[in-house]
C-alpha cells in the first residue's frame, strides 16, 4: 500500500471484473494498472474503500493481494498524427507494432502504448510568437497521409498568448512545438498530440442542421434510404444477411473524408481482409489508396470483452478529433450488438439487476448517448465538420423485437433492415425496401433537386409505389397464380422484377457495379421509368403482356448496370430512345387495327 | 512446493469452495485427491480473498467436505504436445486413454491467445471435397471455419466423414495433412463410427482424437475442444501442417457450459445459456485460420445439432454469427432420400468469393452459383403456388423451373457416400440442369459465359 503510487490490493477476481480494497485514493472511471503484468483496467464503481475494476486484458494469473496502481487519469486515448492508415485494438494499442515485436498472437501485459512516439513528422507551424490562440485554433499542420492534412489544435478549454514557436522541421509527437501563457499566467507546452478521455464527447461550437447526403455509391441507399452527413443509421440483420459487406462497401465508397472502422466483437479475418484489400483499392475521386483515409479498430470476438466495450468510445473519440479539424467522418461499428453484449457480460459479473434479456437497465441510455455523438457541427475553430454513425446490429435469431434492435431503432434516423429471405435468394444488398426507412428524405430533397435533378425524389416515390403495388399483387399470385391478373397488373410484376434485379441488386464484387455515381443512378431510374410508362401505354392500347414484355428490351434494361459504364452514360439515353421506338410502334399497331393485325405485330419482334 | 488444503467449505454441483488459501491465482489448475486414492482436476474460477471457488473436472461425486485435499499447480491448464500425438487418443483433459503412455518436452496452455488480425493471412485457397453442393455452392476454403448445422438423426457424421475422406487427396500438401477430432458429449457408437471411417480411409495414423463421451464428466466437455485446438495450433503453426479440425457436438458443448453456469448462479440470457456464450464459442471458432509466419493452416468443421431443427436456437444462431458460413442439412431433403441433404438456400460460405472463379476454380463459377441460388429460390415459390392451384395450372415457364428444381435435387445434390466429383464435373452439372430453363432467365450470368457454356 505504501510503495509508490499503489492504490489498493485485489480481493476479488471473477473474469474481467475484479475488486480492490484500501482503494480510497482511486477515482471513478480512472485508469489503473493491475498485478505483475500491469494489466490495464478502469474503475467502474466505488463503495467506501472498495473499488470495482474492469480489466481490458485476460485476467488469468491474477491473485489475491495483487497491487492496483493508479494512473491518475481517466481512460483516454492519444490523439495526434499516426492514427490514420493504422490499426489499433479497443483501447488504441497498435496491433501492427504488437505483431512486429512479438508473434502472430496477442500477449497480455503489453502496457499503455498507442500511436508511435518515435516517428518523425514534417511539421509546419502556423502561429507566431505574440499571437493569441484559443481552443480549437490550429497551431501547426502535418501531412499525415497523402490524403489528409493533420491540423494540430489547441485542446478544448485552453487559450493564451504564444511565447515560443519551434521552427518548421521533423519532430516526434512528444516534441514541444509551441508554448503559450494561459489565463493563469502559467506556461503550457503544446506538442504534436493531446489526450482525451474516451467517454466524454469533445466540445463543438454548435450543432448544425443536417442537409447534405453521405453519398455511398449504393443504389438502394442513395436512391431510396439515403444517409446524411452528421446523421445516424443502423443496419440490423441475422447472420449472413450482409451487415459486414454493407459496412465494407460504405467504408470503401462513401464520400466521407475519413473512415473510422470498428470491428467490435466480430471476426479476425474480416479485419485482415480490410488490411489486405484497402491499400489496393484506389479511391476514384482522389486516385489515392483507400487506406490513406482509414483507421481500423479491431477488438475481435475472442479478444478481451472489456476492451470490446471500450472500442466504441475509442472510435468515436478519434472521429471527433478529426471532425474538429473540419473533416467529414463516417464511423462504422460492426457490431453494436457485441458491444451491448459486452455491457451485459460486465454488468452480470458486477451482479447488477438485469433488465430485458439480461441486459442492464442502462442499455437504452448508453446507446442513445453513443448515437448522440453523431452530428453536423461548427467546430471550435469555426469550420464545418461532421460525424455519421453507421452501426450494425446483430439480433439474436434475426428477430428485430429484441432489446438492442428496438433501442437502436428509437435513436437512429436511417434503418436499413436486412432480410434473411432476400439473402437466401442472393438478392444483395439484402435491404428490405418495405421495412427500411430514412428520416432524411425530406431534408435532403433540396440537395437532390439542386445537384442531381428535380425529378429524382419523385421517381424514387413512384418506384416505391410500384414495389408496394407488387407486394399486394404477390399476395394474390400466391393464391391463384399470375395468369389470372389483368395485363396492367402483370406489367407491375414484370417492372418490379426489373427494379429488383436491375436496380436494387448490386454486386459488391463486380468491378463496375460496386460503386455507382448518383448521376448514373438517376439515369437508370429514368430508363426504368420510361420502360414502365411506354409499356403501360401499349397495354392501355390493347397490346397483350406477352408482346409488351419484349425479352430483348427487358434484358437490356436489367443488365444496363453492367453494360453501361460511368464514362458512357449517354448509352442510357439511347436505351430510352430504343424503348420508345419499340413501344410507340407496338402501340400504333394495336391502336389502329386492334388484334387483327397479328402478322404485322409479330414482325416487330 | 505448494501448500495442500484439507478442508472444503462447500460443495455445489461441479463446484467446490475452500478458504484459508494463500497464493491461488485466477484460472489456476488444482489437483484434488479424494479419499486418499482418486485424483481429480479442477480450475480456479473465482477468488474472494482467501476464499476460492474451484470447478472440478471429473465431477464432484465422491467428494465430501473432509475426505479430500487440494493442491495448487501454480498455473493454468497445460497439455503436453509433440509430433507423437498423431494417431493417438486422449480424454478431454489431454491425457492418453489408448493404453500407452505419453511424454512430451513442452507443455501448452490450452486457453490459447487471440490471433492478432495483423498476424493473420486471409484464406483464399479452396479445398475440393468432392461433394457438389459444397464445392459448387458453399465452397470450403483452407483456413475457414465452416460448421455443419444438422438435426438429430440427420447424416452429419457421414457428411463430415466424406469430407475427411475426400478432402485429403486434393491439393499439394497431402503429406502435410492431419486431422484433429474433438468429440464432446457424443455417444460411444458415434465416436466408433468416426474411428472406423478414419481407418477405412487410411488416415488413422494422421488423426489426433480428444474424446469426451456423453457419459464422461461434463466439466471436461469444456476443456476437450480447447485441448484439441491447442494440438491443432501446435501441428499447424509449429510444424506447418494443414489441419482439419472436426468438433462434434457443439450443442452438447454449449449445454455443458449452461449447466456449469447455472451451478454458479450466473444471470442467464436466452434459453438459460450464459450471456458469454457468444464470446466463449468465439474463443474456439476464432482459433481457425492461417497466420503469416507459418505455412500451416487450421480449417474447422464444427458439427452441431439444432434442437427441434430450430436455426434460431442460441447455439446455431451464435455459431452462425461467428463462423465463416454454414452448411445446413434439411430434414425434408433427407426424407426425400437425398444424400447429402444440404439445404443450399440458407447455407453460405463467406470465404467462397475469394477462392473461386478464374485462376481458382473456373471463370464461370461465381455467376453460375449465383444463378442456381436465384433459380432454386424461385422453385420454392412455384412449388408453394403449385400446392395451391395444382401443377397443371401453373405457367409453362414455371413448369420449366419445376423441372430445374427436380434435376437440381436429383443430379446435383444427390450423390453417394462414395462419389467424389471434381469441380469441373460439378460446374458442368450446374450448366446441364440450368438448361431446363430458357436462356433469357439467366440474368445473373455474364452473356459471354452463357455463350460459352449454356447447354439448353
Ligand atoms: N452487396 C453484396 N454483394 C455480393 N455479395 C454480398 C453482398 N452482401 C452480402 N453478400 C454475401 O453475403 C455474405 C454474408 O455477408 P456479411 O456481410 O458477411 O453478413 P453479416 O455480416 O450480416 O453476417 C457475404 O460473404 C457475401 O457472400
Ligand atoms: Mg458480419
Amino acid at each position: 500500500m505504501n510503495n509508490g503510487n499503489s492504490s489498493g490490493k485485489l480481493v476479488f477476481i471473477n473474469g474481467p471484473v475484479v475488486k480492490a480494497e484500501n482503494a480510497e485514493a482511486l477515482k471513478m472511471r480512472e485508469m489503473v494498472l493491475v498485478g505483475n503484468k500491469k494489466l490495464i483496467g478502469e474503475v467502474v464503481s466505488i463503495e467506501s474503500d472498495k473499488a470495482t475494476l474492469q480489466i481490458y486484458e485476460e485476467t488469468s494469473g491474477l491473485k489475491w493481494g495483487d497491487e492496483v496502481v493508479s494512473t491518475g487519469k481517466p481512460l483516454s486515448v492519444k490523439l495526434g498524427p499516426g492514427i490514420l492508415s493504422n490499426i489499433f485494438d479497443g483501447i488504441e494499442r497498435p496491433l501492427e507494432h504488437i505483431y512486429e515485436t512479438g508473434s502472430a498472437f496477442i500477449p497480455e501485459g503489453i502496457g499503455l502504448i498507442s500511436i508511435d512516439l518515435n516517428k518523425l513528422w514534417d511539421i509546419h507551424l502556423t502561429v507566431n510568437v505574440g499571437d493569441y490562440i484559443e481552443e480549437g485554433s490550429v497551431y501547426a499542420t502535418v501531412q499525415e497521409t497523402s490524403l489528409i492534412l493533420h491540423k494540430l489544435m489547441v485542446p478544448p478549454k485552453m487559450s493564451g498568448k504564444v511565447t515560443f514557436v519551434e521552427k518548421d522541421g521533423k519532430y516526434n509527437i512528444e516534441h514541444t512545438v509551441v508554448k503559450i501563457l494561459d489565463k493563469e499566467e502559467e506556461e503550457v507546452e503544446l506538442s504534436l498530440y493531446q489526450e482525451w478521455p474516451i467517454r466524454t464527447p469533445r466540445p463543438v461550437k454548435q450543432k448544425r442542421a443536417i442537409e447534405k447526403p453521405l453519398i455511398t455509391g449504393q443504389r438502394v441507399i442513395d436512391t431510396f434510404f439515403p444517409l446524411a452527413k452528421g446523421g445516424t443509421a443502423a443496419i440490423p440483420g441475422g447472420f449472413g444477411t450482409g451487415k459486414t459487406i454493407t459496412q465494407h462497401q460504405l467504408a470503401k465508397w462513401s464520400d466521407a473524408d475519413i473512415i473510422v472502422y470498428i470491428g467490435c466483437g466480430e471476426r479476425g479475418n474480416e479485419m485482415t481482409e480490410v488490411l489486405e484489400d484497402f491499400p489496393k483499392i484506389i479511391d476514384p475521386k482522389s486516385q489515392k489508396s483507400l487506406m490513406q483515409r482509414t483507421v481500423l479498430l479491431a477488438n475481435t470476438s475472442n479478444m478481451p470483452v472489456a476492451a470490446r466495450e471500450a472500442s466504441i468510445y475509442t472510435g468515436i473519440t478519434i472521429a471527433e478529433y478529426y471532425r474538429d479539424m473540419g473533416y467529414h467522418i463516417a464511423i462504422m461499428a460492426d457490431s453494436t450488438s457485441r458491444w451491448a453484449e459486452a455491457l451485459r457480460e460486465l454488468s452480470g459479473r458486477l451482479e447488477e439487476m438485469p433488465a430485458e434479456e439480461g441486459y442492464p437497465a442502462y442499455l437504452p441510455s448508453r446507446l442513445a448517448q453513443f448515437y448522440e455523438r453523431a452530428a453536423y457541427v461548427e467546430t471550435l475553430s469555426g469550420t464545418e465538420g461532421s460525424i455519421t454513425i453507421i452501426g450494425a446490429v446483430s439480433p439474436a435469431g434475426g428477430d428485430f423485437s429484441e432489446p438492442v434492435t428496438q433501442n437502436t431503432k428509437r435513436v437512429v434516423s436511417t434503418f436499413l433492415a436486412l432480410d434473411k429471405s432476400l439473402a437466401y435468394s442472393r438478392h444483395y444488398p439484402a435491404i428490405n425496401w418495405h421495412n427500411s426507412y430514412s428520416g432524411y428524405v425530406t431534408v435532403l430533397k433540396e440537395w437532390y433537386d439542386e445537384n442531381i435533378s428535380e425529378n429524382m425524389m419523385e421517381l424514387r416515390a413512384k418506384i416505391l409505389r410500384i414495389l408496394q403495388e407488387e407486394r399486394k399483387l404477390l399476395e394474390i399470385v400466391k393464391l391463384v397464380g399470375e395468369d389470372i391478373l389483368p395485363d396492367d397488373q402483370r406489367l407491375i410484376l414484370e417492372i418490379s422484377k426489373v427494379i429488383k434485379v436491375g436496380y436494387l441488386q448490386q454486386n459488391a464484387y463486380h468491378k463496375d457495379d460496386a460503386n455507382v455515381s448518383l448521376n448514373k443512378q438517376y439515369k437508370m431510374l429514368t430508363v426504368i421509368d420510361s420502360l414502365y410508362e411506354a409499356a403501360n401505354e401499349c397495354i392501355r392500347a390493347g397490346a397483350p403482356i406477352s408482346k409488351v414484355k419484349n425479352e430483348d428490351i427487358f434484358y437490356k434494361v436489367i443488365t444496363m448496370k453492367y453494360t453501361v459504364s460511368e464514362e458512357n452514360l449517354e448509352l442510357l439515353d439511347e436505351l430510352i430512345k430504343e424503348i420508345y421506338e419499340y413501344y410507340i410502334s407496338l402501340g400504333k399497331m394495336y391502336r389502329k387495327g386492334g388484334a387483327q393485325n397479328e402478322t404485322e405485330i409479330s414482325k416487330i419482334r | 512446493m505448494k501448500l495442500k488444503y484439507l478442508k472444503l467449505d462447500r460443495i455445489d454441483g461441479p463446484l467446490i469452495v475452500l478458504s484459508g488459501v494463500k497464493d491461488a491465482s485466477y484460472d489456476e489448475m488444482v489437483d484434488i485427491e479424494v479419499a486418499g486414492k482418486e485424483h481429480k482436476k479442477g480450475r480456479v474460477v473465482q477468488i474472494n480473498k482467501d476464499k476460492v471457488v474451484i470447478q472440478v473436472f471429473q465431477g464432484t461425486s465422491g467428494i465430501s467436505l473432509g475426505n479430500s485435499s487440494v493442491a495448487f499447480s501454480g498455473g493454468p491448464m497445460r497439455i503436453p504436445l509433440s509430433m507423437e500425438v498423431l494417431g493417438r487418443v486422449f480424454n478431454g483433459m489431454g491425457e492418453p486413454v489408448d493404453g500407452a503412455g505419453f511424454y512430451a518436452e513442452n507443455k501448452y496452455d490450452i486457453g490459447g491467445r487471440p490471433i492478432n488480425p495483423v498476424g493473420r493471412k486471409y484464406p483464399r485457397d479452396y479445398i475440393q471435397t468432392g461433394i457438389s453442393s459444397i464445392d459448387g455452392l458453399t465452397t470450403l476454403i483452407r483456413g475457414q471455419k465452416l460448421p455443419i448445422f444438422s438435426g438429430d438423426g440427420l447424416p452429419h457424421n457421414e457428411v463430415a466423414a466424406q469430407i475427411v475422406k475426400q478432402a485429403k487427396i486434393s491439393g499439394d500438401a497431402a503429406a502435410n495433412f492431419a486431422i484433429v477430432f474433438a468429440a464432446m458429449g457424443i455417444k460411444h457408437d458415434e465416436a466408433e463410427y468416426f474411428k472406423r471411417q478414419f481407418e477405412l480411409s487410411g488416415v488413422l495414423n494422421k488423426v489426433v482424437m480428444y474424446i469426451n463421451l456423453a457419459d464422461d464428466p461434463i466439466v471436461e466437455r469444456i476443456t476437450t475442444p480447447r485441448c484439441a485446438l491447442t494440438a491443432a495450433e501446435y501441428l499447424a503453426f509449429e510444424h506447418d501442417m494443414h489441419i482439419l479440425v472436426i468438433m462434434t457436438n457443439m450443442t452438447s458443448y454449449a449445454e455443458a457450459l449452461r449447466e456449469i453456469s447455472s451451478a454458479r448462479e450466473e444471470v442467464p440470457s436466452r434459453k438459460g445459456y450464459p450471456g458469454y456464450l457468444y464470446s466463449d464459442l468465439a474463443s474456439l471458432y476464432e482459433r481457425a485460420g492461417i497466420i503469416k509466419n507459418s505455412k500451416g493452416s487450421i480449417t474447422q468443421i464444427p458439427i452441431l445439432t439444432m434442437p427441434n431443427d430450430d436455426i434460431t436456437h442460441p447455439v446455431p444462431d451464435l455459431t452462425g454469427f461467428i463462423t465463416e458460413g454454414q452448411v445446413i442439412l434439411s430434414r425434408d431433403l433427407f426424407q426425400k432420400n437425398i444424400y447429402p441433404p444440404v439445404n443450399i438456400l440458407p447455407s453460405l460460405s463467406r470465404l467462397m468469393k475469394d477462392g473461386i472463379g478464374e485462376g481458382y476454380t473456373r471463370e464461370d463459377h461465381p455467376d453460375i452459383a449465383n444463378q442456381v441460388f436465384s433459380a432454386y429460390t424461385h422453385v420454392q415459390e412455384i412449388r408453394a403456388l403449385a400446392q395451391v392451384i395444382g401443377e397443371e395450372d401453373i405457367s409453362d415457364l414455371d413448369k420449366k423451373y419445376l423441372e430445374f428444381g427436380k434435376q437440381f435435387e436429383s443430379k446435383l445434390l444427390n450423390q453417394s457416400f462414395e462419389s467424389n466429383r471434381n469441380i469441373e464435373d460439378t460446374l458442368n452439372i450446374m450448366w446441364e440442369i440450368l438448361g431446363a430453363i430458357p436462356k433469357g432467365e439467366l440474368t445473373r450470368i455474364d452473356p459471354g459465359l452463357i455463350e460459352k457454356y449454356y447447354v439448353g
